[in-house]
């Protein structure tokens, strides 16, 4: 069942889009929020548990300090304040991966609070103000069995994997953003893609959003163009890519606008976000039944950073992201254009990856800009997702340097680093890949296409060397692309001489 | 040899007139003499015990003992979690539940060498001031077996009291060690909040929990203080700090000499509506401390007559979290509804809370509910935290005055089975003078003030000390002790009935 959705420039024409993100970033440290078990992602069901995080009687949470580091040099990053005095809170709801049945979360007293991100898009700077950055810990994991659509309806029973129980989320919250127009949805990928780098450059999380690491859940509301009020708004869920992200708000100004116009008002609930067919269902309705009854935590004790502790956290800081593109623009040359092609692409990190790893700057852009950003636009999936990484590809155009392969046979060797054939110099041994610049081969290729071709033969012959492209084109053509092109060219006009 | 006191158990191990396996033994033939008419324990771990105590009398041998009371049997209460030994807390929700896991305390005891008897009966969750709200049936006063033996550890209270354990862990979040002792004519305390580990404490009010010792002196009850007290890191409310010289205050206190000491007597706890019996004994326990040389002065604090508002806010509220872990997920009962086809986890959830948790349970976790409920926690838990902060104010003036408090430490001497079951706040009244001190986190001893004239029942006498001061519950309580001892001409237990010829 599809909703009725309005036309794109129909929407903006009525109302103004507000937009709110809450990004959850899985902390990468050694060990749980409140206990000693390891915070892995995976592994066999329920082997990463104690009494604390199953939540056995009596047992007791013990704050894990390097998560409140993180969480507040992520605060810092974002330009928040960091309070001197902070509680846990009780969440208290039921749900069978809760061990608990209550989240240890934070509540009216954040680790971090009223700070900023300035996201960049193409160019322009957009200020995107942060209400607050909390710690909290993840639940455990259902598996639904049986039933066609592994969720929980129509499933013949549930699994739960506690392994997750426990592991340390930050959750970073913005304040509305309002006046972003018809850039609503590209304002707010780029909020989160340029998260991402930010968490990435702080080395807190893993921070892959296929692998759960980052989630984000998308709020849109909106009002009546010009009002400067805000509307009812939704939430999205299980928004799992940047161009979800995008697409998300964008497919839910469509349905609020259609809802308005039909003179209905949008119900304030959760709704979950479909990759495949790109649209939102409703989920559990937000209401005044779901009061969470938030208290502070009894079993921890307040978490009081010192001002010392703070000052030292914030001399770690990564290089500011504004200045950081300022910097490797000019260290790569890139003009304008590319550069903010390549930040909306969110290609930055995986550009000074591939750098790092020997390319060229102009080479590692255009492998991951045209053909790797092709290809992850095919698949719908991000740059980091597509099956390459930046050591493969600084990998592949060393082998095109060093006149191995062409560009031409490049795009086959990521056929096979895609499908997992090996190494890029396997992939070329065991597909045969390498260009031929052996004389003896290319020679009878050579003369084949003079003996075809006689008239061309005559002009180059008279003088006019621009006609050998077409000769090299018909040997090219013989050897399936792995002619080794300025050879072919150098035997065409000695032949012809 | 199941009448000494702990510290000549700890002696006649010492001096090789005993061995641990024997006094375990006594004590497990004690237990099955007289349990059935006490019903003092919910599991007896005979093999478990004689087992620690066979290593306890090896260790001995070696040379190498682990410490005062190494090889002197205890009871624990069923609300800490014990490895291998089931853990019910007095609730059919847990039945046949056996922790993978000990407390910090229980494998404190058991690195002591302390042979652990069993697990002690108790109010479900520990919600209770007669051990008649525990899933598995009362537990019987042994000085009346048709009275209550205080509550919520009155298994550990009667126990220690029947000779069936010379000592014992009780817990304490509105006065579950203190009330029992004094309705038993034992010794109860109630350490500073955090002076002694909660992990492995099946929580109640994690605020206002703590974990302390049952005996039958004052002196036992600082051996097993030191034993079980200190930092732990897997409790984050825990102290970081040194306890103080328990053993050495209580030993110090007997000597009797209670000159320099300040008293309080708290006015708003006593007189008119207490039992003047109690009463009668409190003001001759007073006296007696001020023949000793202790000045008595008369000190009042004023916000105590909300505590009893103020604890029925706060307890249930972080009681209706705690308890929303039981939920038949991962342990415990699991209780299928009747006439669902394939019920769902929230169906199971139902089915097995309603069967398993009994009515003070429910009612509890249900005034908690409302009173975090959305539009009424301002009102409720939150003027309840800040009358909270007025009764550690009182506190903190009355100590700028005087070196401890002191109050009978119950309204009444044990009251009948049965009595006040239908009258929550009748039984509610029972910790009216025990609560301000978890409130306010302060230290808290009962010890035996006699038996009250008009039923022959004993009476407690409460000590409140400042924060971290316990030393100086157990240098007064000792003094006091002493005192009454010598009056008496020997242990106020020593006039209770035998019980051998009960079960």
């Amino acid at each position: 069942m599809s909703a009725t959705l309005v036309g794109y420039d129909d929407v903006l024409a009525a109302y103004d889009p507000a937009i709110g993100l809450e990004v959850h970033v899985e902390l990468n440290t050694a060990t749980k929020m409140f206990c000693g078990c390891p915070a892995v992602f995976g592994g066999e069901p329920n082997t990463q548990v104690c009494p604390t995080c199953l939540g056995l009687p009596g047992a007791m949470p013990a704050v894990n300090g390097k998560a409140v580091e993180s969480a507040i040099r992520i605060g810092l990053a974002l330009n928040c304040d960091i309070a001197e005095w902070c509680r846990f809170a009780r969440k208290n709801y039921f749900y069978p991966d809760m061990p608990k049945n209550f989240q240890t979360s934070q509540y009216d007293e954040p680790i971090a609070f009223d700070g900023w991100m300035d996201v960049d898009l193409d160019g322009e700077t957009f200020r995107v103000e942060i209400e607050r950055a909390h710690m909290e810990e993840d639940t455990g994991k259902s598996l639904h069995m049986g039933g066609a659509t592994g969720r929980i309806h129509g499933a013949d029973y549930s699994l739960v994997d506690y392994n997750r129980a426990g592991i340390p989320l930050i959750e970073i919250v913005t304040r509305p953003i309002m006046g972003a127009g018809a850039r609503a949805p590209e304002i707010a990928r780029a909020y989160v893609s340029q998260l991402r780098d930010l968490i990435v450059a702080l080395g807190v999380s893993e921070a892959r959003m296929d692998q759960g690491n980052l989630r984000a859940d998308v709020n849109l509301s909106l009002a009546p163009r010009g009002t400067g009020t805000l509307g009812t708004r939704t939430e999205t869920k299980n928004v799992n890519s940047f161009r979800s992200v995008e697409r998300a708000v964008r497919y839910e100004m469509q349905r609020h606008a259609a809802v308005l116009d039909g003179g209905g008002s949008i119900l304030q609930e959760t709704r979950h976000w479909h990759e495949d067919t790109g649209v939102t269902t409703s989920g559990r309705e937000k209401s005044d039944a779901e009061d969470y009854r938030y208290f502070p935590e009894p079993d921890l004790v307040p978490v009081a950073p010192s001002r010392e502790w703070v000052d030292e956290l914030r001399g770690t800081l990564p290089e500011n992201p504004v200045a950081r593109r300022a910097r490797l623009q000019a260290d790569w040359g890139y003009t304008d254009l590319e550069m903010r092609d390549v930040v909306a692409s969110g290609a930055l990190v995986v550009i000074e990856e591939t750098i790092a790893a020997g390319a060229s700057a102009q080479a590692a852009r255009k492998w991951w800009l045209a053909e790797l950003g092709r290809r992850a636009n095919d698949a719908g999936v991000e740059l980091t997702e597509v099956g390459v990484t930046p050591a493969q590809v600084a990998a592949v155009q060393a082998l095109v340097d060093a006149r191995t392969i062409n560009d031409k046979l490049a795009r086959q060797v990521f056929d096979g680093l895609i499908a997992g054939e090996g190494t890029p110099e396997e992939i070329v041994a065991t597909r045969g890949l390498a260009v031929v610049s052996d004389d003896g081969a290319l020679g009878a290729a050579v003369d084949a296409a003079i003996a075809a071709n006689p008239d061309v033969a005559a002009k180059i012959r008279d003088g006019k060397h621009a006609a050998a492209g077409a000769l090299i084109g018909a040997v090219m053509k013989e050897m399936r692309g792995q002619a080794d092109a300025a050879r072919v060219r150098e035997l065409v006009l000695e032949k012809l001489a | 040899m199941t009448r000494e006191t702990a510290a000549a158990m700890a002696a006649a191990l010492a001096d090789g007139t005993t061995t641990s396996v024997a006094l375990t033994q006594a004590h497990l033939d004690r237990i099955a003499a007289v349990d059935g008419a006490v019903h003092a324990f919910l599991h007896v771990d005979a093999e478990g015990a004689l087992a620690a105590a066979a290593r306890s009398d090896e260790r001995r041998a070696e040379g190498a003992v682990a410490s005062p009371l190494d090889g002197v049997p205890i009871a624990v209460k069923d609300v800490l979690a014990t490895e291998g030994l089931p853990t019910t807390c007095g609730s059919r929700i847990l039945e046949g539940w056996i922790p993978p896991y000990d407390a910090t305390v229980v494998t404190r005891l058991r690195a002591a060498g302390l042979p652990i008897l069993g697990k002690t009966n108790m109010d479900e969750f520990a919600m209770g001031s007669s051990t008649e709200h525990s899933a598995y049936g009362p537990t019987h006063n042994p000085w009346d077996l048709d009275r209550i033996p205080g509550g919520s550890g009155g298994g550990s209270a009667a126990a220690v009291a029947a000779f069936e354990a010379p000592l014992a862990l009780g817990t304490d979040t509105g006065g579950s060690i203190r009330q029992p002792g004094a309705v038993t004519g034992t010794v109860g305390v109630k350490p500073t909040y955090g002076g002694v580990s909660r992990y492995g404490l099946v929580a109640m009010a994690n605020s206002l929990d703590q974990v302390g010792p049952v005996t039958r002196t004052v002196l036992d009850s600082a051996l097993l203080h030191e034993l079980i007290g200190g930092h732990d890191p897997r409790d984050s409310t825990s102290v970081d700090a040194p306890l103080p010289d328990l053993v050495g205050a209580a030993r110090r206190g007997a000597e009797g000499d209670m000159s320099g000491v300040r008293i309080g007597v708290i006015t708003e706890l006593g007189g008119d509506g207490w039992q003047p019996g109690v009463m009668a004994r409190f003001q001759e326990s007073l006296d007696l401390l001020v023949a000793a040389g202790a000045e008595v002065v008369e000190v009042s604090c004023p916000s105590f007559v909300h505590a009893l508002a103020t604890y029925y806010l706060i307890m249930p509220c972080e009681a209706s979290s705690n308890l929303a872990k039981f939920d038949a997920m991962r342990y415990g009962l699991r209780v299928l509804p009747e006439g669902v086809d394939s019920p769902s986890a929230e169906d199971v959830m139902r089915a097995t809370r309603d069967a398993g948790f009994g009515d003070e349970v429910k009612r509890r976790i249900i005034l908690g509910t409302y009173a975090l409920s959305s539009g009424y926690y301002d009102a409720y838990y939150g003027k309840a935290q800040k009358v909270r902060t007025l009764i550690q104010r009182d506190f903190d003036a009355a100590f700028g005055k005087v070196d401890v408090l002191v109050s009978p430490t119950a309204p009444t001497t044990a009251f009948r089975l049965g009595e006040k079951l239908d009258d929550p706040l009748a039984m509610y009244l029972n910790d009216l003078a025990t609560i301000p001190a978890n409130l306010a986190g302060v230290p808290g001893i009962s010890v035996p003030s006699g038996l009250a004239d008009e039923d022959g029942l004993p009476a407690g006498f409460q000590v409140l000390a400042p924060a971290l001061a316990d030393d100086r519950l157990y240098r007064v309580g000792a003094a006091l002790e002493a005192g009454l001892t010598e009056k008496w001409g020997g242990p106020l237990l020593a006039q209770a009935p035998d019980l051998s010829g009960e079960s």
